[in-house]
């Protein structure tokens, strides 16, 4: 049987306000370690509301999110902080790197923030996961001296920074070329079959068709999931 | 700790302008403040100083501080006395050299008798009423500054002249006298005799100048028409701010009324507390209004660091971690602002000391009293760096309040 690494129960995440709205209805959902998923939607489906509940960087309304199996709904702020240095890595649409720093010094920062290395073994993690993502040679670079998708494996580079469980990426090639995208796509899948959960958001089809499994997500509702190899649908829509 | 600070230091070294600004805001603030301390604490030490030169620390007199009650009335509750005439009560300290051998044994200063009444001075038509103490010349050396603040003849010189008398050169250029001149003093008692002028001094207080005349004991005592009194025991402290203490004790041991030089200017001191309370609110306001200039850099920093802010969170750095860089940041303009208002301060309060006023007291052309004091500058340099940090907090508190969510969506 494979480990769960990540677990969504009944998850909900409504607005509340004059007009209540609801992001995300209801989504039960398990992730095994080493899994690549894409989850995909048209725009407004809650694809990216339910990658934050996933990742923890939002709370849900209702429900729970289990990662390696350690409920997190009653966790207060501070202790969900920690989760995110540690078992989570995020990689975004815009890269988001600190602008004065270097590229090294960014993948540094959660290893910093998490202060459980001393400095010489985080500078040598920093440079041989900027090496693997063959990025050796910009270390010493800041992100404006950096292609974009140079700067997303930077990105990439510090998601992988504190050897997280899950790395949770929100439409991590929506910004780059066609050329970038493949190349940052093939890390996300190496990193997955190496080990490492990835999750992550997508509009483009044919990438979302290359991860283990795609959920399609419609009005904050799994439509539809489908596996890899398979090509067929394994689970039609909640209605 | 230190990922904070390379981060702080980051922003503010990358902001070189706007740190700048920031950094000279505080200095202002802090040097001015320095300035103002030095010049208000020096200006009232050296008018302390004047006053407590001036005056005996602590003068005591032949009288009670209340009348005394009556046996009668200690005796029964229901009895009350009033208006009772001390019929045949001599004036004076009784037995005042014993008071004052046993005064001189415990004081730490000295104590010297005189004989003080009123009269009026009458010469050429003018008719001032003055004070006139009745000094001797060899024990006031010991309680008075009067020797140094002569400036024609000696005290030694009262008894060289035919009843001799020292005056203020202020009363003299009243009057239009000059040492060796003759004025006519007339008592309460309507003894009348001539005065030589045997001395000038001056004090430096125009009202102790305009009114004290000292002369011999003798002559003090013919005015009051009481030979052989002494009803004045002044005492010079060797530290004057002991005057209030030892006043109470000198008053519980003989029972007289003991003033201290505090209590003889309690107006004067009161006005100062209202001067210090005043300066020390425009001191506050200065400091305060010199850390709106970090509060502003704070919040343009913080303001165009909330994609950071977010990613910062989002990565997993706790709140008051990312908090603290902007506390940090503030404390590193405060700082470096700091140690350069020190600098501009000390500069500022050496040029005023340069500066030399007109002192209408004592007449003299003198340079403008700074006190330079340690406390002065770790006092301005705290709070300075108080209101830098509290400028920040606001600002970055609010910042990083916002959720990562908001900012990570609103960039997409």
């Amino acid at each position: 049987m494979t480990e769960v690494a990540l677990q969504a129960v009944e998850l909900v995440r409504r607005i509340e306000g004059a007009v209540s709205h609801t992001l995300v209805n209801g989504i039960d959902l398990a992730v095994s370690k080493g899994e690549f998923v894409a989850i995909t939607g048209p725009s407004g489906s809650g694809k990216s509301s339910l990658l934050y509940l996933l990742g923890l960087l939002d709370a849900p309304s209702e429900g729970e999110v289990m990662i390696c199996g350690q409920p997190t709904s009653k966790l207060s702020e501070s202790d969900r902080a920690d989760v995110r240095l540690t078992k989570c890595g995020f990689v975004f649409q815009f890269h988001f790197l600190l602008p004065e720093f270097t590229s090294l010094d960014n993948v540094l920062l959660p290893m910093r923030a998490a202060g459980r290395m001393a400095e010489a073994e985080m500078r040598e993690r920093g440079l041989a996961l900027l090496d693997s993502l063959g990025l050796a040679e910009h270390a010493n670079k800041r992100p404006n001296q950096l292609s974009g998708g140079q700067r997303q494996r930077v990105a990439i580079a510090r998601a992988l920074a504190n050897r997280p469980e899950i790395i949770v990426a929100d439409e991590p090639t929506g910004a780059l070329d066609t050329a970038s995208t493949e190349q940052v796509f093939s890390i996300l899948r190496n990193i997955a079959d190496k080990g490492q959960t990835v999750v992550v958001v997508t509009h483009d089809p044919a990438l979302a068709a290359r991860a283990d499994r795609r959920i399609h997500i419609v009005d904050g509702k799994i439509a539809e999931i489908t596996e890899r190899g398979r090509g067929e649908l394994v689970c039609e829509a909640v209605s | 700790m230190k990922l904070l600070f390379n981060i702080a230091w980051t922003h503010v070294s990358t902001r070189v302008r706007q740190t700048l600004v920031g950094m000279a805001g505080v200095s202002m603030g802090v040097g001015f403040t320095i300035m103002m301390a030095g010049l208000m604490q020096g200006s009232q030490i050296d008018f302390l100083r004047q006053l407590v030169d001036t005056m005996p620390h602590i003068t005591v007199e032949d009288e009670r501080r209340s009348v005394p009650t009556q046996p009668a009335e200690q005796e029964y509750a229901a009895v009350q006395m009033s208006d009772i005439a001390n019929v045949g009560k001599r004036p004076g300290i009784r037995y005042s050299e014993s008071v004052m051998s046993s005064l001189r044994s415990w004081i730490p200063g000295d104590v010297a008798p005189s004989a003080k009444t009123t009269a009026i001075v009458n010469h050429g038509g003018a008719r001032i009423g003055i004070t006139l103490s009745g000094i001797d010349p060899r024990r006031e050396v010991q309680v008075s500054k009067l020797a140094t603040q002569m400036r024609e003849g000696k005290i030694d010189d009262l008894s060289r002249a035919p009843n001799g008398i020292i005056m203020g050169e202020a009363l003299a250029e009243k009057l239009g006298v000059k040492t060796g001149n003759t004025v006519l003093l007339v008592g309460g008692q309507g003894v009348q005799l001539n005065s030589t002028v045997a001395g000038l001094y001056r004090s430096g207080l125009k009202r102790v100048d305009e009114s004290q005349i000292y002369s011999l004991m003798g002559p003090a005592q013919v005015m009051m028409g009481q030979s052989g009194v002494i009803n004045q025991l002044r005492l010079r402290l060797n530290d004057p701010m002991l005057a209030q203490k030892v006043a109470a004790q000198v008053e519980a041991q003989t029972g007289y009324k003991s003033v201290s030089w505090q209590e003889a200017n309690a107006d004067l001191l009161s006005s100062f507390t209202v001067r210090d309370f005043i300066v020390l609110t425009v001191m506050g306001a200065m400091l305060l209004t010199s850390s709106f200039a970090t509060y502003n850099i704070i919040s343009t920093i913080t303001h165009e660091k909330r994609q950071d802010i977010a990613i910062m969170k989002s990565l997993g750095m706790r709140e008051y971690a990312v908090r603290r860089i902007f506390i940090i940041e503030a404390a590193i303009i405060g700082v470096v602002g700091i140690l350069f208002g020190w600098i501009l301060g000390y500069l500022l309060c050496y040029g005023w000391s340069k500066i030399t006023i007109f002192n209408p007291l004592t007449g003299a052309t003198v340079p403008l009293q700074i006190y330079y004091s340690l406390a002065h500058y770790v006092i301005v340099g705290g709070i300075s760096l108080v209101c830098c940090a509290g400028a920040a907090y606001f600002p970055a508190r609010k910042a990083t309040c916002v959720h990562p969510v908001e900012i990570i969506r609103g960039a997409s």
